[in-house]
């Protein structure tokens, strides 16, 4: 069993861990590094709660290890809001569409849209509602994240 | 739900990871995306002693021209494969069938070669490789061998590779412009292993069918290339194509199962229906199905 010494930048602060190289990538945001606002449900690529941006691509975090995401730039849900408080655009239209219920999904849903709306030329609509295809509501609160999607996504 | 203790490796070179694999007497395994292996070791389905971790080796990523052929380095994300302007251009339907593998989050991570080297018998990129007569690089301190891979595959998840092998590039032979691509699959929701599929292409030469790749996914243990189909085809007159007879052979060469999702039966009828009407649209037929 190794471990390893990982530096990494998460919401924009550099943090430092050592773990084990079996830890998962979920499990250093959660416990090690105290960002609760990644969410673990079924732990094994299914239901999408715990997706977060790593280099600017949303991914399951706990489908890497967190040995891999040494040297990363991670954003989980903390990272999104500005330091005043205002929502990020996908918080403000998830918010104003009433796209959550429990919210058990909503960090991986926020962190897919956020990760697909960050450049300047958005997403279509259809694309958009594809990537959702990624993360399960058990809720199944799905009509408003629909409507969301439509304030947030492109020209088709 | 968390994996057993390993030892994990980074290496930098394709010589690093093949003494890895080699020193490991078969107690090693190849971490790639990981969008497979990650959920089969928080399952404990898979135990290995030592993980080693391929992510870090330059040689293995990227998409390049050689010749007539393009060769995808194994590290290939999936998502790089669906903005490549190199397959868009010489692989269309390999870029068709990424759009079908795993979700968003997954392509992010999964990659090319990783798909194929698994050799998940509902998969797209095995049967996308069978079909487009692609052949497959393996490295191991032994030395490098090609295999072709329509003999590549040997059962559900179980491939010609052995413990100390690793896959380093994937070639695959040009197929000339305006080729027409087939691919359709049946899922019931997407994103899910598919219950039915199949990808092909097929070049038409003054109206005759000069040349046909064709492989079926999800119909059997492996990839299944529809061989008594293609052969068929060769020489055929686009105009005077049998659909049905076509379509009876590409079903002859597979091995569907019975499983909660669907009955072989299923499958079988499914597939006739889809490959028929696939074929016909793609040759730009307009006759009631």
């Amino acid at each position: 069993m190794s471990t390893h010494s990982i530096e990494l930048t998460i919401n924009g602060r550099r943090e430092v861990g050592n773990v084990e190289g079996r830890m998962t990538l979920c499990d250093f945001l959660r416990i090690d590094a105290g960002y609760t606002g990644v969410h673990v449900g079924c732990e094994h690529g299914v239901c999408g709660a715990c997706t977060v941006i790593v280099d600017g691509k949303a991914v399951r975090s706990c489908l890497m290890l967190a040995v891999q995401a040494d040297g990363a730039q991670v954003t989980t849900a903390e990272g999104l809001a500005a330091a005043d408080g205002s929502l990020h655009p996908v918080q403000q239209a998830l918010r104003d569409e009433h796209a959550l219920q429990c919210g058990f999904c909503t960090p991986g849903v926020l962190m897919t849209l956020a990760a697909l709306t960050e450049g300047a030329q958005k997403p279509s609509e259809e694309a958009l509602i594809g990537a959702l295809s990624g993360h399960i509501c058990r809720c199944t609160g799905y009509q408003g994240l629909r409507r969301a999607v439509r304030r947030l996504g492109g020209e088709p | 739900m968390k994996p057993a203790p390993f030892d994990y490796e980074a290496p930098t070179s394709v010589e690093a990871a093949c003494k890895l694999l080699a020193e490991a007497g078969g107690g090693a395994t190849l971490l790639a995306g990981g969008q497979t292996l990650m959920p089969l070791l928080a399952l404990r389905m898979s135990q290995p002693f030592i993980l080693v971790d391929i992510n870090k080796i330059p040689a293995l990523q990227g998409i390049s021209r050689s010749g007539n052929a393009t060769r995808i380095g194994p590290m290939t994300r999936q998502c790089e494969g669906l903005e490549s302007k190199v397959l868009e251009q010489h692989l269309p339907v390999l870029v068709q069938a990424l759009r079908h593998v795993g979700h968003h989050q997954t392509r992010n991570r999964g990659t090319i070669g990783g798909s194929i080297a698994l050799g998940e018998p509902a998969a797209e990129m095995p049967a996308t490789a069978v079909a487009l007569g692609a052949v497959i690089e393996i490295a191991s301190v032994r030395g490098t061998r090609r295999v072709k891979a329509d003999e590549f595959y040997l059962g559900p998840y179980l491939t010609v590779l052995e413990p100390d092998e690793l896959v380093v590039g994937i070639e695959f032979p040009d197929w000339p412009a305006g080729h027409v691509t087939l691919f359709r699959e049946l899922a019931q929701r997407p994103g899910d292993f598919a219950l039915v599929g199949f990808v092909g292409a097929l070049t038409i030469e003054a109206g005759r069918i000069a040349r046909a790749g064709l492989a079926w996914f999800g119909m059997g243990p492996t990839p299944v290339k529809a061989r008594q189909a293609e052969a068929a085809l060769l020489g055929q007159d686009v105009a005077k194509l049998d659909m049905a007879q076509i379509a009876e052979l590409a079903i002859a060469d597979t091995a569907p199962f019975d499983d909660h999702h669907a009955s072989a039966e299923y499958r079988r009828t499914v597939g006739r229906r889809l490959f028929s009407r696939t074929l016909r649209e793609a040759l730009g037929r307009k006759e009631a199905a």
